[in-house]
């Protein structure tokens, strides 16, 4: 897979047509996104262009350490982003930071075990950033739903411990429906993948001019790399979390917000 | 004694829901009364520790609260709360449900007899019952686990008068035929008279009378 395209500052520019579009539509019909769109255009470009070079001068030192603290990095970044849509949940921020660590690192740490990538920065860099994006999303939305429907199940969840359940069995329908919502985007999409959408690997892959071949057989190990570190980290997260609601003594918890 | 309160505070929000709180509680029927916000619902919560005091401690047969296991008192100190919390499936499998937490088997159809419920009742959805009868299969529910106390937080609170008749007969039907003690929660100085034999009064967090219905409510 040694294809190589190379893409001028020009062709950047001129996609920013879309982006016109874009903000056009939103001012059109009052969609009041403007702003939004020009704030992501910008974070975008910044963001991609001081990655380009850090994984530039990753893949020039070629060394596991830079990819390990690039790794880290991108794990508690994950941590802080998807602690903003946990709010209803009481310190989601460590079991996030857990789920998303674990996730990353038994994922990575499989499929170079079964010798699927090599254990260098060409690989565990881009298949490390898509498996801690992919978790962070899962985690987020998993425990956007534990938090939601924590507090709108609180009387059940009450009257089942009135009944001397233990904290874990009364809160068990509201982790599994947690859990299931983190988890169902990506296996939707993985069931529609190619009829309905091409996955991003796969339409960077052919537009820089690699064998179908190739790119559908490496399109689909990350999908299913992708559905184990979604389900690792959404289990974690749920798991590790819901208990923040409970006290020891098997009690919910007064929350602030209601 | 029963339960025995002593001192008991408690703050939430910000705002003292319970006041230095002195009481005691004996076997039998004990109706806990007072206008809303009294704290009357509060204080039964304090009674299986769905919630702790801040201050004080709270007796249960003559030993504190916090030394017994929160799960087994629970079993054995149901509280049925005000409004009914089941879950989904059907009424015998709420049942189902809490006598296997409390280890008991279950006598689906004598478990709807003393909830006031016909036997057809045990296949029903409890999604389809009205407001009383789902207040019936939670009050059957609290049964299944064979308490030695119930704690009723305003039971017919949010019922038309015939549901709250049904609820009160299947009530004072099941003193007669267990040996449980009730402790039960209304603003409606006419239930306390129906159903107990020893009241409470709370005002704003405090003791404002306590002993015989007799003495107390007048």
């Amino acid at each position: 897979m040694s294809t190589s395209i190379h893409v001028e500052a020009w062709q950047v520019a001129a996609s920013l047509a879309l982006v016109a579009v874009a903000a056009a539509i939103s001012f059109w019909r009052g969609a009041d996104l403007e702003r939004d769109i020009g704030v992501a255009t910008v974070r975008s470009f910044v963001q991609l262009t001081l990655v380009g070079y850090a994984i530039d001068l990753i893949f020039e030192a070629d060394t596991v350490w830079l990819v390990l603290l690039l790794l880290a990095v991108m794990v508690l970044f994950g941590a802080i982003t998807a602690r903003h849509r946990a709010e209803k949940v009481p310190n989601s921020f460590v079991p996030l930071l857990i789920a998303l660590a674990v996730a990353g690192a038994s994922t990575l740490g499989l499929v170079v075990a079964l010798g699927i990538f090599d254990p260098t920065p060409r690989y565990l860099v881009p298949v490390g950033g898509m498996v801690i994006g992919n978790a962070m999303t899962a985690s987020a939305v998993a425990l956007n739903r534990l938090g939601d429907e924590m507090h709108d199940a609180r009387s059940r969840v009450e009257a089942t411990l009135a009944l001397g359940a233990t904290a874990r069995e009364a809160a068990a329908p509201t982790v599994r429906r947690a859990l299931r919502s983190g988890m169902i985007t990506l296996v939707d999409s993985t069931k529609t993948t190619g009829l309905i959408f091409f996955p991003g690997t796969m339409v960077g892959m052919l537009l820089a001019g690699a064998d179908p071949t190739d790119a559908v057989r490496l399109q689909l190990i990350l999908l299913y790399t992708l559905l184990g570190s979604v389900s690792i980290s959404a289990l974690l997260a749920t798991t590790l979390a819901y208990r923040n609601f409970f006290t020891p003594a098997a009690q919910l918890r007064e929350l602030e917000k209601a | 004694m029963l339960f025995e309160l002593r001192e008991v505070g408690l703050r939430r929000g910000g705002r003292t829901v319970l006041d230095s709180v002195s009481a005691a509680i004996p076997e039998g029927s004990t109706a806990i009364v007072g206008p809303s916000g009294a704290g009357k619902s509060t204080l039964l919560r304090l009674l299986n520790r769905l919630a702790d005091p801040d201050r004080g401690t709270v007796a249960y047969r003559g030993r504190q609260l916090d030394s017994y296991d929160p799960l087994a008192l629970r079993r054995e100190v149901a509280l049925v709360p005000q409004l009914p919390a089941l879950l989904p499936g059907t009424v015998e499998s709420n049942f189902r449900y809490a006598a296997g937490l409390a280890g008991e088997p279950l006598e689906a159809e004598r478990t709807l007899a003393l909830a006031g419920l016909d036997p057809g009742f045990a296949e029903r959805d409890v999604a389809k019952l009205s407001v009383g009868e789902q207040q019936r299969t939670m009050l059957g529910r609290a049964l299944a686990q064979r308490p030695r106390v119930l704690l009723l937080d305003e039971p017919t609170s949010a019922l038309d008068p015939a549901a709250r008749d049904a609820i009160e007969a299947a009530l004072t039907e099941l003193r007669r035929e267990l040996e449980i003690s009730v402790v039960l929660v209304s603003h409606d100085p006419e239930q306390a008279r129906r159903l107990g034999d020893w009241v409470l009064r709370l005002e704003a967090g405090r003791v404002v009378g306590s002993g015989p219905l007799a003495e107390v409510l007048a």
